[in-house]
This record gives C-alpha cells, sequence and structure tokens, in this order.
C-alpha cells in the first residue's frame, strides 16, 4: 500500500515534468528590450522636456497677462 | 491652504504634478501583455483623456451658456466661448492622436492601404465625432458673424446649447448602436472597474484629471486675454 502511495507521488512529479516541458504560450511582444537596456529612461526625458517647455511657456503667459492686467484694471 | 505655489495657484500645480506623473508612470508602470495593441496600450493616457477633457470642457461651456441665458452677464458668454474653443482643440487632438494608433492597430499590414482606411473611415465614432467637432465649429463661425454684441451672445449661447444636445446622440449614443472596431461600444469602458485594468487605472484617472487641469488653465488664459481686449474697446468708445 505504502509502495504504491510512493509511486503515485513519484508519477505525478513526472506528470508535472511533462507539463512543463510543454511549448511556453506565445508571449505578446512588448518592449522589453528598452526596458531591460534603460532606453526608455532616454524617451521619458524627451517627453519631460517637452512637456517642461510647454508648461514653462503656459507660466511665462501667466505672469504677462498678469502684468498686463495690473496695468489695464 | 496653500493658495500658492511657485508662483502659480495649487490647481495648476496639481495639474502639472499629474501630467508628470502620467509621462513617467505612463512609461514605466506595468501594463497588461495584450496581442495586437502591445505597448500602444499606453495610448490610453493620452489619446482617450483628449477627449475626457473636450467632454468636460464642452460641459462647462454649456452651463456658462445657459448661465448667460438666465441672466443676460455677457462675461458668461465669453467664458461659454472660450471653453468651446479649447474643447475643439482637444477633439481634434484626439482626432489627431486617434489617426496615428489606429494606423497601427486597426490598419491591415496585408490589405492595401486604401482597403483598411476605407473600412476605418465608416467607423461610425469617427463619423460621430466629426460631425459633433462641426457643430461646434459653426458655433464658432456663427458667433463671430453677429457684429452686434448682445444679439452675438443670446445667439450663440441658444446656438451652444443645442451643439451640446447633438453631442450626446453623435458621441455617446449612435456610435454604440453600430458596429465598429472601436473599443468602447459595451456600456461605459473608461469608467468600468471590470474593464480596464487596475493597474492603468492608477496612471488613467490621474491623467483625466491632469490634462483636463491644464485645458482649463489654458482656457482662463484666455478669458483673461479676451476681458482685457473687451476691456480696452469699452474705454475707447
Amino acid at each position: 500500500m505504502k509502495k504504491k502511495f510512493y509511486l503515485t507521488i513519484v508519477l505525478a512529479f513526472f506528470a508535472l515534468q511533462m507539463q512543463a516541458q510543454q511549448p511556453v504560450v506565445q508571449e505578446t511582444e512588448m518592449a522589453d528590450l528598452m526596458r531591460g537596456n534603460g532606453k526608455i529612461y532616454v524617451v521619458i526625458a524627451v517627453m519631460l522636456t517637452i512637456l517642461a517647455g510647454l508648461i514653462g511657456y503656459l507660466i511665462r503667459l501667466e505672469r504677462k497677462m498678469a502684468r498686463l492686467e495690473k496695468e489695464i484694471y | 491652504m496653500m493658495k500658492y505655489f511657485a508662483g502659480i495657484s495649487w490647481w495648476k500645480s496639481l495639474g502639472i504634478a499629474l501630467l508628470v506623473y502620467t509621462f513617467t508612470g505612463g512609461i514605466l508602470l506595468e501594463v497588461p501583455r495584450l496581442p495586437q495593441l502591445q505597448e500602444t496600450i499606453r495610448n490610453l493616457y493620452f489619446h482617450v483623456c483628449m477627449w475626457f477633457a473636450m467632454m468636460i470642457l464642452f460641459i462647462v461651456s454649456v452651463v456658462y451658456a445657459i448661465k448667460y441665458l438666465r441672466n443676460n452677464k455677457l462675461k458668461y458668454d465669453i467664458y461659454s466661448r472660450q471653453f468651446a474653443v479649447v474643447g475643439i482643440f482637444f477633439g481634434l487632438l484626439g482626432y489627431a492622436t486617434g489617426v496615428v494608433w489606429m494606423s497601427y492597430t486597426w490598419a491591415d499590414p496585408n490589405n492595401a492601404s486604401f482597403v483598411s482606411y476605407g473600412a476605418v473611415l465608416r467607423e461610425p465614432k469617427l463619423i460621430g465625432t466629426a460631425i459633433a467637432l462641426l457643430i461646434y465649429a459653426t458655433y464658432l463661425v456663427l458667433r463671430d458673424s453677429i457684429p452686434d454684441i448682445d444679439k452675438k451672445a443670446r445667439i450663440s449661447s441658444v446656438f451652444n446649447v443645442f451643439a451640446f444636445v447633438f453631442l450626446f446622440p453623435m458621441i455617446w449614443i449612435l456610435p454604440r448602436m453600430l458596429p465598429s472596431l472601436h473599443p468602447g461600444r459595451e456600456g461605459n469602458p473608461a469608467l468600468n472597474t471590470n474593464d480596464i485594468d487596475g493597474r492603468m487605472r492608477m496612471v488613467f484617472y490621474p491623467a483625466i484629471v491632469g490634462w483636463t487641469l491644464i485645458g482649463i488653465w489654458i482656457t482662463t488664459l484666455k478669458i483673461r486675454l479676451k476681458m482685457m481686449e473687451e476691456n480696452k474697446l469699452l474705454a475707447k468708445s
């Protein structure tokens, strides 16, 4: 009885191994390489630079407007 | 309460902070791996937010139009007009970003490009939005073609309400009744908690708020400029 039990366990492990050797489901291709070598930070740096430029422009407009408003009203 | 931060009011700084978060978190944080969409799913933080910002700006615009009709203050008509303009601007940005996105996800590389784009151009969502934006463009043309200030304000406010009423069947109802490639036909795609991945919601909702705040900021600048112009006109006459 005990022998049978151990045999079952061992065979179950074989089954697991068989499962592991089945071909992996194909993963969706993502930009993993870019993340891996850190080049993605270059993209973020560029995007943030553009954002900073645009926001800086808005702030400048804001200041200019406040000055004009002081003159007019 | 802190009213100013670095010289600008708190909600403007909040808008800036949320956009900086969108631009970094939107690229770096994990997203679900979906075939076909792949990394382009991150466009959700940009393309879809344009439409959200447009919708919110149009709502504000129609509220001011009704406010004008209720108490005849010209200031509200100016508010209404500027919110509509910036709303149209965000709508055009949404269109432009959508064109890029669909070129890489809808267009079938096995077909001749005119076949793919022929199908894309029949998208009910695209046509509906085009009609809605054109109605808002008509609002601007109509408004700027009436020289009399009071008449201009009254007619354009009425038209604004009409345009807003048309916006609903055009972008919310009709596209959902017709077959389409565009996602989000069943229910509320962006707000449905089962439909959008939790990891993406962490960036998506702040992104909506951030873009909308920037839109409102631009509008307030335009309103202040317009008010100064009007002030000058009144001083002259």
